[in-house]
């Protein structure tokens, strides 16, 4: 039996027909061919499939589409226009070699865009925990903490860190 | 600082020049397997072993057929009557794709649910029924070649026993004299435990098979497309796949680490799905199912024994392993070296004396013994080789700094023959220690650890340094199944200036879209962003080995400097004819040719190679294309001085991380954010094995901990804030003089940490403890050492 259900995904209404099993990232990744949002995982554990609804980063691996009903949805193709300008973090990402395979980078992203929008400059330990949801077997973190700690230094509009790497 | 000789807007070598691929990554336009959506696609999910040794009475498929949606179960017998349901493993083993009678893995896989969308094949796989007749299973490896266990592979004909391989190196006599007429002698048992890549990305695929023009492509996470067709090929030849008909695409690959280099059951069930049917078939595995039974890597029991000189030098090693392999020998080695590189177990230390020697056996875990950001098994030498080091210098009663800079393989013997029979190309040991001494602050740092001892406190120190061997390799010695290890580059320069380069290899993550385009920049002086490298499309790419064992820049990254050199002869030749010059009168400065003493007469390289198109010699082949295929002259040898900080807390064993100073000579330096971003992940990938990963099972074949809930990966929060850095020594016979650096951190990391928790825990007299260390195996060790004894 499909329920009807209404959802706003990156500004845009769809009305949608889903069986009420439908996990909410194949509602996004499989019927709105949003492939952004991955999926790393069968146990909550690595926050490939972060996304916001109604603003709060979510692992949509474990929610329901029809629990998302009269919601609304960001995923990474809808944080800045495509081709840009990038958001301070898409922006930190690249500046700082946030990324490797790309794979946990979305995930990653919406995670630290809500971080960021309740507290615009935290601590390297605060991003250490607020990301610990989300897991990136690339990078080692080192540089995704730095794409963070730059993306919320440009949104306080103060001097950017530098991007250069250390390495002595 | 690193030197660069092109501009900033050239962006050739040593400019950390951001990422060319990121844009796309950063947008949500990466497109991984799972991304592709064909017309009529059907999805695959596969039904898989509760046991770990079993009989399989009966597969019963007549409720699942009923599900709607469940298009076909395929069966080892459906496949049987095509010859299909064995395939080679890359070792010449053989695998089963899909059982007839025996399953000999937990997690193996039992038949194929194949249905229209992926909720039906899951409900398919629910669906259906298996009986089976359990058996005991052999899980310890030492008891695998007893006679009373059962011999598991009786597929082999006349196989009585559960051995798979002897192989050695060295000179068994010299060492044992050696060994007997030594002042001091340290032996020690280890386990280097089975792990796993854990990509973010799983393992799949899209098979799509085209019934009217006889074609078939594959998309698949592969690091190695080339190798895969060919494969493919050999594997179903039989019923028509030859290999013009065969397209293998590898798209965006999410990590891949050595764990996309094999090749596993359900891309050729999902390849003969696709050939009957003619649909194009849809398999991605879950996390847990990729855990359970993808390759994992290492699984290496090591007898370990150091003699040397009661002043401290090191006069010879003997290693002696036993490698658990599973049920198949799966891993992913050159075919004439069954124990990988393990053989480069001398390390960075000069001794002429030296015997290693390995027996594979089979057992009822999932096969492979992949190597896992590892350059073939170098890991589990550098492991074995770095604490045998440290047993030695304590021993000896120095210190295990002054231990390394005593024994270090000096600058000016390389290159540098090994008691094993490799040539170092290059190196500079000395030089790297001493500056990770300094930057970590050596000297305070033990003066610190005297105090907190006075006080009580548990704090270590821990050194690695180790040489890596990479850049398989030179085609005399090193093939897959017999295709040589060289790899490849081709580069086409269009009339405006701009280019597009191809190569056999293929990124996970690496960023090879960059470095390449900044080698050829370099050799070139074309700017780097306007150079656009495509990897991973068989039709399109020239033939490669692909990407693992850091093999990339020292082959293709060598192919890319030769295919350009060759560029610039024809440059030359064509400023000659615009300039009205003889050849011998040009110099080339990056990205144009002047006349000698004339220097306002010149051809930019822009300039040249519109003329190629437009107005080229007569007589001269028109365009502007070069391909190399490099065949390296030797391996490269990467090496590294790691230094790791540790604080214990006696109460609980818990460990912490303080400090960890890399540095990583991997001779010249492309970019060197790239280099560095490469570094930081190994680390975290080092970390990983020595404090928190190891696959657990039980007696009865079971895997405990089988998902991401149980397997502890590193978050951001167990990883430390990485130190790194470098010294450049370049390789003498590389065209750019680099090395390879993406696994030297993996390398070279875990025996650091191992070494400083057990320095820490050294004054109970606690010699050892096998990775992972967790603070419930130090808790244990110090309470067995007498720690908490009032
Ligand atoms: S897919 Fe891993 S947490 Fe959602
Ligand atoms: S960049 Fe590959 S998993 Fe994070």
């Amino acid at each position: 039996m499909l329920k009807k259900i209404t959802v706003t995904v990156n500004g845009t209404q769809h009305v949608l027909e889903v069986e009420p099993r439908l996990l909410l990232v194949h509602m996004i990744r499989e019927l709105l061919n949003l492939t952004g949002t991955h999926i790393g995982c069968d146990t909550t554990s690595c926050g490939a499939c972060t996304i916001l609804l109604d603003g709060k980063s979510v692992k949509s691996c474990t929610i329901l589409a029809v629990q998302a009903n009269g919601k609304s949805i960001t995923t990474i193709e809808g944080l800045a226009p495509e081709g840009g300008p990038f958001t301070p973090l898409q922006e930190g990402f690249k500046e700082n070699h946030g990324l490797h395979c790309g794979f946990c980078t979305p995930g990653m992203i919406l995670r630290a865009t809500e971080l960021l929008a309740h507290n615009n400059n935290p601590t390297e330990e605060e991003i250490r925990w607020g990301i610990s949801g989300n897991l990136c077997r690339c990078t080692g973190y080192n540089n995704i903490v730095k794409a963070i700690l730059y993306a919320g230094a440009k949104m306080r509009g103060e001097a950017l860190p530098s991007t250069e790497p250390e390495f002595v | 600082m690193i030197q660069c000789k092109t501009s900033k807007e050239v962006g050739g070598m040593g400019h950390s020049l951001k990422r060319k691929e990121d844009a796309r990554f950063l947008q949500g336009k990466g497109h991984y397997v799972d991304d592709i959506k064909l017309p009529g696609m059907l999805y695959m999910d596969i039904v898989r072993s509760p046991y770990a040794y079993a009989k399989i009475k009966n597969i019963n498929t007549e409720e699942a057929m009923k599900v709607p949606g469940v298009v076909a179960i395929i069966t080892g017998k459906d496949l049987e009557k095509y010859n299909l349901h064995w395939m080679p493993t890359l070792m010449s083993d053989t695998q089963m794709v899909l059982p007839t009678d025996t399953v000999m893995y937990q997690a193996q896989e039992v038949c194929a649910v194949i249905a229209t969308s992926k909720y039906a094949a899951r409900d398919g796989r629910e669906a259906v029924k298996v009986d089976y007749e359990p058996m005991k299973p052999v899980m310890d490896p030492f008891k695998s070649t007893d006679p009373s266990s059962p011999v598991l592979r009786t597929d082999k004909p006349g196989k009585k026993d559960n051995h798979i391989w002897h192989w050695q190196a060295g000179d068994k006599e010299k060492t044992e004299n050696v060994f007997k007429n030594a002042d001091i002698v340290v032996k020690q048992q280890m386990h280097i435990p089975r792990i796993h890549v854990v990509s973010i990305e799983t393992c799949g695929c899209v098979a799509d098979y085209d019934k009217v023009n006889h074609h078939l492509t594959m998309y698949m996470t592969t690091q190695a497309p080339h190798a895969i067709r060919t494969v493919i090929a050999l594997v179903a030849g039989h019923v028509g796949l030859s290999e013009e008909r065969i397209r293998v695409v590898s798209p965006d690959i999410g990590g891949g680490f050595g764990g996309k280099v094999p090749v596993y059951p359900g891309y050729v069930i999902a390849i003969a799905v696709s050939f009957l049917v003619g649909k194009p078939v849809k398999w991605i595995e879950d996390r847990s199912e990729n855990l359970q039974a993808d390759s994992f890597a290492r699984d290496y029991h090591i007898t370990a024994e150091m003699a040397g000189t009661k002043d401290g030098k090191i006069q010879a090693t003997r290693f002696k392993v036993l490698a658990d392999h599973g049920y198949t020998d799966a891993a992913a080695n050159p075919s004439k070296f069954p124990a990988g590189m393990f053989s480069i177990a001398t390390g960075s230390y000069d001794y002429a004396t030296a015997f290693v020697e390995a027996d594979a056996v089979y057992t009822n875990k999932p096969p492979g013994g992949v190597a896992y950001r590892c350059s073939f098994r170098v890991t589990e030498a550098v492991q074995a080789i770095e604490r045998m080091t440290d047993l030695f210098a304590k021993k000896v009663g120095k210190d295990p700094a002054d231990i390394r800079m005593q024994n270090f393989i000096k600058k000016e013997d390389f290159p540098w023959k090994s008691p094993t029979g490799w040539t170092y190309d290059s190196g500079n040991y000395q030089a790297g220690l001493q500056k990770a001494m300094d930057v970590v602050g050596y000297a305070a740092l033990r003066k610190e650890q005297a105090e907190k001892r006075a006080k009580g406190e548990l704090m270590g120190i821990g050194i690695s340094t180790f040489t890596e061997i990479v850049g398989a390799g030179p085609s005399k010695d090193f093939d897959i199944l017999g295709i040589k290890m060289f790899d490849s580059a081709e580069i086409r320069v269009h009339p405006t200036g701009k280019a597009i380069a191809r190569f056999g290899t293929k990124s996970q993550g690496q960023g090879h879209e960059t470095t390449y385009a900044q080698i050829i920049a370099e050799e070139l002086g074309i700017p780097a962003e306007n150079i656009q490298v495509e990897e991973g499309d068989t039709d399109t790419a020239p033939y490669g080995l692909g990407t693992y064992a850091s093999r990339s820049t020292p082959t293709a990254g060598a192919a890319a400097a030769i295919a350009s050199r060759k560029l610039r002869d024809k440059a030359r030749k064509i400023a000659a004819y615009l300039l009205e010059v003889s050849e011998d009168d040009l110099e080339w400065e990056t990205g144009k040719f002047f006349v000698k003493g004339a220097p306002e007469k010149s051809k930019t390289i822009q300039e040249i190679v519109f003329a190629a198109y437009t107005n080229h010699p007569q007589g001269m082949e028109a365009g502007f294309e070069a391909t190399h295929y490099y065949d390296p002259p030797n391996l490269t040898f990467p090496s590294g001085a790691y230094i790791c900080v540790v604080d214990v807390d006696k109460e609980t064993g818990g460990i912490h991380v303080r400090r960890f100073v890399a540095i990583d000579d991997c001779g010249n330096i492309i970019n060197p954010m790239v280099v560095q971003g490469q570094v930081h992940g190994g680390l975290t990938q080092a970390i990983a094995p020595a404090m928190y990963e190891e696959m657990i099972y039980d007696d009865e074949g079971n895997i405990l901990n089988g998902s991401l809930m149980d397997y502890l990966v590193p978050t951001a929060v167990e990883s430390p804030k990485w130190e790194t850095g470098h010294i450049v020594t370049p390789s003498p016979h590389h065209p750019i003089g680099a090395k390879g650096v993406g696994e030297s951190p993996t390398v070279g990391g875990p025996p650091a940490i191992a070494n400083a928790i057990i320095d820490a825990l050294s004054p109970f007299g606690i010699t050892h403890i096998d990775i992972p260390i967790t603070p419930f195996k130090v808790w244990k060790a110090l309470k067995e050492h007498g720690a908490y004894d009032k």
